[in-house]
């Protein structure tokens, strides 16, 4: 029950909690850890996504028009959690629906839950002030991104209150794929270790085995949202955990091979 | 349900607050480009070129200073205080927008951005930005809801006119809240060669604060005006509150004297029901503290924080969050917020139109409509000045079905104004 990473990279899957319903998302987290994932996202929808591309606002809008709430999110971290004991748990969410619960709340009720951080999309940390203090008394971690156009004094900043890892916005832009992963998300890595004293995750538009690879170059682990949430958008619900499962221990086989390895190796 | 405040610690006084209200809650990627805009933004107010090119062409361009016109024939139509239009209708691009966009538009020109985005409701913010693009040479984007674009025609014509291109969004209700969302997402994505130029008090800090700046203008004249012409100050001022930019900047400078009384008016659509206005601020209304799009404020939504479907005829004040300097003046109580249905405000629409031949927009109407309500419990000595925020061009196309104004009925007689 700790943000983990156990293998070089480490992996961290997000999923849109609730789409399609909460039964299946907690089928494909838990084939998710068994296939190799370290910590898993729990996105909770929400009406006005803005920092998402279109994969991640259609899996959000199909799951607040079934009415999944930031409490049935919880519930479902706490069965996570007893499933899964070792595996890291993150509650990922845009700020009101928060808010609207009472921070102070809602930090009871995710440790409550089990959950080890929590990552407020539309939070920085100049505002973190009250949830920093609520963090801390219930000893979760709090994860900030971090974003290449964040200036040196930021970056400090957000190192020095995150917990568990760090997320470093691999680009400019909303979540979603991409083709390669740019320099972009080195340079900030780069940048990240002067401060940093927990991992460096590296997320935004990371689909494929051969862009987690490129990640592991230089950073702790890699975060991979849209190409799931995408997955499970295209499959059968019955199939979803297992198209899931595969799809991740498919990233670790593929780096761990050797000669791909020596491939992609400079 | 608790409404807790998000506010850190307010001894960390951060910049951008209004009492509890305002912050920035934005994904980390902004956070350089609205430090860097709000340093910029500052260093305008030491920059004598800027203000005198800025005061130029809100005179010559733009048609400033407004009138401050007497409504004679509303004010006996009423029977009570004397009526006073702040005619920020006749402004270059027929609505107060115009000041706001103009204001970043030079910014965004003297930051050496290029490329210009922004939201639009009503339209009026969208043209007004596409106005000020063509006339620096500024390339011109403009994110509108689906459902805006239908109802507000006219203006996408008037802006690809203008050449500015305007991309639809259907997402929500394809109404202003989506419009911002999408704005935003390009933002985030060109943040390092685009402005986005917000059209409301809204949005994250130095928004709220820099728009009602550049919106002053209107209280200053309307001060200097009422002066003038009765030798006292207005003891009310009525504006409509969409995100509440052309309600600020004719409140903000008479927020010292205690006796105006200040008056927002919102869209209370068809019904009391979630979904069915847009009244932010009116009890049992669903609108409560919260986040949405940058700043805290009060918003509508459900009791799991989902931010709610709005509905009002007019697009400019058809949304879910309102400015958070109104959510201040609000709690304490220095301007009181009321609202308006669909119905009343067409039917204000008509009587101005009858009895003053000035046609107002829609949102404006909210505004009339709460002044034709007013003015006759108040005495005949006292002065109620509305601002009269835009004019109705763009609204023809609802107002000729709403009001058949394409058959034999003309509209409801009462309203034709024959009382002089
Ligand atoms: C004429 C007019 N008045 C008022 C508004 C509402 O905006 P605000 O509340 O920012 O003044 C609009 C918005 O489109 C408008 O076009």
């Amino acid at each position: 029950m700790a943000i983990q990473f156990n293998t070089r990279p480490g992996l961290v899957a997000y999923l849109t909690a609730g789409d399609p319903d909460i039964e299946t998302t907690r089928e494909i987290a838990l084939a998710a850890i068994d296939n190799g994932a370290d910590v898993i996202e729990l996105g909770v929808p929400f009406s006005d996504p803005l920092a998402d591309g279109p994969v991640i606002q259609r899996a959000s809008g199909r799951a607040v028009a079934r009415g999944v709430r930031l409490l049935d999110v919880l519930a479902l971290a706490a069965e996570l959690r007893a499933a899964r004991p070792s595996a890291g748990l993150v509650i990922f969410s845009y700020l009101n629906p928060v808010v609207r619960l009472g921070m102070r709340t809602f930090c009871a009720r995710a440790a409550e839950a089990g959950a080890d951080g929590v990552l407020l999309t539309d939070m920085i940390v100049e505002e973190a002030g009250e949830y920093l203090e609520a963090m801390r008394e219930h000893a979760l971690a709090p994860v900030f991104l971090a974003a290449p156009t964040s200036p040196d004094a930021r970056l400090k900043a957000i190192c020095e209150v995150s917990r568990g890892f760090v997320y470093a916005v691999s680009r400019v832009g909303v979540t979603g794929a991409q083709t390669t992963v740019g320099n972009d998300a080195e340079t900030l890595v780069t940048r990240l270790r002067r401060y940093a004293t927990t991992p460096i995750a590296v997320g935004f538009g990371i689909s494929n085995a051969e862009h987690v690879r490129a990640v592991g170059r230089f950073a702790d682990a890699a975060i991979i949202g849209s190409a799931l949430v995408a997955l499970i958008e295209s499959s059968e619900r019955s199939e979803a955990a297992k198209t899931i499962g595969s799809f991740i221990a498919g990233l670790r086989v593929a780096e761990g091979e050797p000669e791909r390895m020596a491939a992609g190796k400079l | 349900m608790s409404t807790e405040a998000v506010v850190p610690n307010p001894s960390a006084a951060i910049a951008g607050r209004f009492g509890r209200y305002g912050g920035r809650y934005v994904p980390e990627t902004l956070m350089a480009a609205l430090e860097e805009l709000e340093a910029a933004y500052e260093a305008t107010k030491q920059d004598a070129a800027f203000q005198a090119e800025l005061a130029d062409l809100l005179h010559h361009y733009c048609g400033r200073p407004t009138p401050l016109y007497f409504a004679k024939r509303l004010t006996e139509q009423c029977g009570g205080a004397k009526i006073y239009l702040k005619r920020e209708d006749l402004l270059h691009t027929g609505a107060h927008k115009i000041n706001n966009a103009l204001g970043q538009g030079l910014l965004a020109r003297r930051m050496g951005k290029q490329r210009i985005i922004a939201e639009t409701g009503a339209g009026q913010h969208g043209v007004a930005t596409a106005t000020v693009c063509a006339l620096l040479g500024l390339e011109c984007v403009i994110y509108m809801g689906e459902e805006d674009m239908r109802r507000q025609e006219l203006n996408v014509y008037r802006m690809r006119l203008l050449g500015a291109e305007v991309r639809g969004v259907g997402s929500g209700s394809a109404t202003l809240k989506d419009a911002i969302n999408e704005a935003m997402r390009d933002w985030v994505t060109n943040v390092r060669s685009t402005f986005y130029i917000l059209g409301s008090a809204l949005g994250a800090h130095p928004y709220p604060t820099m728009v009602r700046d550049f919106h002053r203008v209107i209280g200053q004249e309307a001060r200097q005006q009422i002066l003038e012409q009765e030798g006292r100050l207005p003891t009310v001022i009525v504006a409509c509150v969409g995100g509440g930019s052309n309600a600020i900047g004719a409140f903000y400078e008479f927020l010292p004297d205690a006796n105006v009384r200040l008056i927002g008016v919102e869209a209370g659509g068809r019904g009391g029901g979630l979904g069915e206005h847009a009244a932010r601020f009116q009890k049992a209304g669903g609108g409560v503290p919260g986040v949405l799009q940058g700043t805290y404020s009060y918003v509508l939504q459900d009791d799991a924080g989902q931010i709610s479907l709005t509905h009002s005829v007019s697009a400019g004040l058809d949304y879910a969050s309102v400015g958070p300097e109104h959510a201040m003046l609000h709690d304490s109580g220095r301007a009181t917020y009321t609202s308006c249905s669909d119905e009343d405000a067409l039917k204000a629409t008509v009587t101005l139109s009858r009895v003053e031949g000035i046609v107002p927009a829609l949102e404006t109407a909210h505004a009339v409509a709460e002044a034709i309500r007013l003015a006759p419990t108040m005495a005949k000595d006292e002065v109620l000045m509305v601002n009269l925020s835009g004019r109705g061009d763009k609204d023809m196309g609802i107002l000729s079905r709403e009001l058949k104004l394409g058959g034999a009925e003309t509209g409801p007689a009462e309203n034709r104004g024959t009382s002089s």
